[in-house]
């Protein structure tokens, strides 16, 4: 059968020559079509295209830069070669020869003056055999792959509804996605080397003004004036990852209020909408209970555990403007709860879910108890000064003649005789063992933290906290603000603090997971 | 009986009388005397001491709310350190006049202080809990503000242990971990002092 071959395309080209039959497209026929991009390991670069002959073709010199091939125009014949290989194409045949292999092209090669012009198709069918390596060519998007790049083909499918937008994004083959807010933008950054994303026209609608690519792996969303806040969920279906991203109004201040709230003032956490229960801060979005979450196994942050500080017959501070301290924590504690989950689908667990007191070594043992990566404690704090103000983030303190005891040793007997030593990490002190990743996961969220809400003038600090002197886990305490100061109490009540310091720390946790990642070789 | 004889009975009786005036009643009194007169010495002594005073610093809420800083006091001088310990504290506790701010919850008082080699516990009423009004800063404060006031002056006073009625607490407002001695805490105390006469 190769021979069978070889003696036809012998006999083709001989034709060929014999009649001297190459085709000679007049220059006027060559128009510019939309040109294609190559994206290799190295970047990405333009290739031109040209529409002749009603067919959308590429220069078989530029081909030649940009792969290294060798061509040849000898006696009506051109012939491609790389890496040993060669390939032979006819003119006037919609045929090319590779290593005695026929492969079918739309159309033939033409020539525009000195030039030689291939089908698009010679890219993704000829030239992965004769270079042996992998390039493909995707028509709709206009992307040359060369090598092994991650370039999933994304789709987005918006669905508006009344009350919110539903966007769909579908990532073929599957790709993980993180997703930022910003000051009225979303961000969808894929794990992937290049997007082939086709955009949808969007309307500019109340809650999205357009949809674009932001760079090379990452989609913008750019948010309407009703938007709020957001809630998202990711599955894979076979093949694909699928990420749904609700776009929320914000809480309408009026309904959510309790009565006697003027309209417009923030809403005390803990306040039950009667309108929208999905903009409700004591509500937050239960995304995981409407779709499946699924979390990436390797992360190093599978559990968190989120200690909404104070409660029950410990109100903590109380605010002049009536505000408790317990009331707070909890609603901001679901709040981060529902955020963690359904983007990262992570187990949560809050050390108390409603109004209840509980002991402040049963919260860290709840954490230590669930083999927790990571422990957050919510509070709010008070001074005997009004003016102090803005959040901070606690790491744990010891006392130096702590340290003497923070690890000892013992020695026990083992099977067969002889015996081994085994440390022991005193209750109280097994955070000392986390304080460097705790100290590195507080200096992540001052840095989220600080662009979003005010930050006391000291930000991060040591402090002899119980709560976290126990956890034997990266541990850190935050401190939302002052409730004994106005600004600070009205501020932290309302949903917009709680949506951004909920970002922060959401923001905080995933760049504490990368860092983690990125180290776990030096552990 | 012969004079002689009744001489020598005579002589006996007398020299028995002045030893029973001198067993019972000279005696006793010289004595007394010298009892009373210890004893005004020791009761005048005390007045004497407790003229004496010592400067110490106590420690207040800065203005910015965020720390601790040193104010001059002259408060009672005492002989042994347990003592000069619950003088300096009683001073603390003393209300604070504006615009100072004490980070001590009003109504707080001394029960007793005692130490054990470098470590001092101060024992104090249920006021600390119940008269605190919550916060990390304002515990963190109300705390160091104890521990300051007795390291800061006393040089054989390393740390410092809160008792609240007797009893150990595992905090004073669900932050600062009491259950061990404390030192002080150098990132909520000022070091520059204030001093005022």
């Amino acid at each position: 059968l190769t021979r069978l071959r070889q003696s036809l395309c012998a006999l083709a080209l001989s034709t060929l020559a014999a009649a001297g039959l190459a085709r000679v497209v007049p220059l006027a026929g060559q128009t510019p079509a939309p040109q294609l991009v190559l994206l290799t390991a190295d970047g990405r670069r333009p290739i031109p295209a040209f529409a002749i002959d009603g067919q959308d073709r590429v220069a078989l010199d530029e081909l030649a830069t940009v792969f290294q091939l060798a061509v040849r125009d000898e006696a009506g014949a051109i012939t491609v070669s790389s890496a040993g290989r060669t390939a032979v194409l006819t003119p006037n045949q919609a045929l090319a020869s590779v290593s005695g292999r026929l492969i079918s092209l739309p159309a033939p090669p033409v020539r525009v003056g000195t030039r030689w012009f291939v089908p698009l198709d010679f890219i993704g069918r000829v030239l992965p055999l004769l270079t042996n390596s992998p390039i493909e060519l995707r028509r709709p998007s206009r992307l040359v792959i060369a090598g092994n790049l991650r370039v999933p083909r994304v789709t987005i499918r918006p669905e508006p509804s009344a009350a919110s937008l539903r966007i769909t994004i579908d990532a073929t083959p599957q790709a993980a996605s993180t997703i930022t807010q910003e000051t009225g933008r979303l961000t969808v950054r894929f794990e992937a080397d290049a997007l082939d994303v086709t955009i949808p026209g969007v309307q500019p609608g109340p809650f999205l003004q357009a949809l674009r690519q932001l760079d090379q792996t990452a989609l913008a969303l750019d948010l309407g004036p009703r938007f709020a806040t957001y809630r998202a969920a990711t599955l894979p279906a076979g093949s694909t990852t699928r990420l749904v991203l609700d776009l929320l109004p914000g809480q309408i201040e009026t309904s959510a209020a309790p009565p006697g709230t003027p309209a417009g003032t923030p809403v005390p956490p803990g306040a039950t909408p009667t309108t929208d229960p999905s903009a409700a801060p004591s509500d937050p979005p239960r995304i995981s209970e409407e779709l499946p979450v699924f979390g990436q196994p390797l992360s190093p942050i599978r559990t968190v555990v989120i200690d909404p500080g104070h409660g029950g017959d410990d109100a903590g501070v109380r605010a002049s403007n009536g505000t408790l301290e317990k009331d707070l924590t909890l609603a901001v504690a679901q709040r981060l709860k529902g955020m963690l989950e359904s983007r990262l689908g992570i187990r949560v667990l809050l050390t108390r879910e409603e109004d209840r007191t509980m002991p402040v070594e049963q919260r860290t043992a709840l954490a230590n108890n669930n083999k927790a990566n990571l422990f957050i404690s919510l509070h709010a704090n008070g001074s005997p000064r009004t003016v102090a103000r803005g959040a901070s983030i606690y790491v744990a303190a010891f006392n130096p003649a702590d340290e003497p005891r923070q690890r000892s040793g013992e020695r026990v007997p083992v099977f067969g005789g002889g015996a081994r030593d085994i440390e022991l990490v005193l209750w109280d002190l097994a955070q000392t063992r986390y304080l460097s990743d705790s100290t590195d996961f507080a200096a992540m969220l001052e840095q989220e933290l600080r662009v979003r809400i005010p930050l006391d003038v000291r930000p991060v600090a040591p402090a002899r906290f119980r709560v976290l002197a126990s956890a034997n886990m990266p541990a850190v305490l935050i401190e939302m603000g002052y409730l004994t100061n106005a600004d600070d109490q009205n501020l932290l009540a309302g949903a917009g603090f709680q949506n951004d310091f909920v970002q922060a720390v959401f923001t905080g946790v995933v760049r504490f997971r990368d860092h983690l990642t990125a180290t776990a070789g030096d552990r | 009986m012969t004079p002689n004889r009744l001489g020598l009975v005579a002589a006996v009786v007398v020299a028995a009388l002045l030893a029973g005036w001198g067993l019972f009643t000279a005696l006793p009194r010289w004595f007394g005397t010298r009892q009373q007169a210890a004893a005004a010495a020791e009761a005048a002594a005390p007045g004497d001491r407790a003229e004496r005073k010592i400067k110490a610093r106590l420690f207040y809420v800065s203005d910015d709310g965020r720390s601790l800083v040193p104010v001059e006091r002259d408060v009672t001088y005492a002989e042994d350190t347990a003592r000069q310990a619950r003088a300096i504290v009683e001073a603390q506790l003393v209300p604070a006049d504006p615009p100072l701010v004490s980070a001590i919850p009003p109504g707080t008082i001394l029960r007793a202080v005692f130490v054990a080699g470098t470590d001092a516990y101060v024992d104090l009423s249920g006021e600390l809990v119940t008269g605190h009004p919550g916060g990390s800063m304002h515990e963190q404060l109300t705390v160091d503000t104890i521990v300051s006031a007795l390291t800061a002056n006393l040089p054989k006073i390393a740390s410092v242990q809160l008792l609240v009625d007797g009893k150990e607490l595992d905090t004073l407002a669900g932050h600062v971990s009491l259950s061990r001695p404390l030192v002080p805490n150098d990132a909520i105390r000022q070091p520059s002092a204030e001093s005022t006469p």
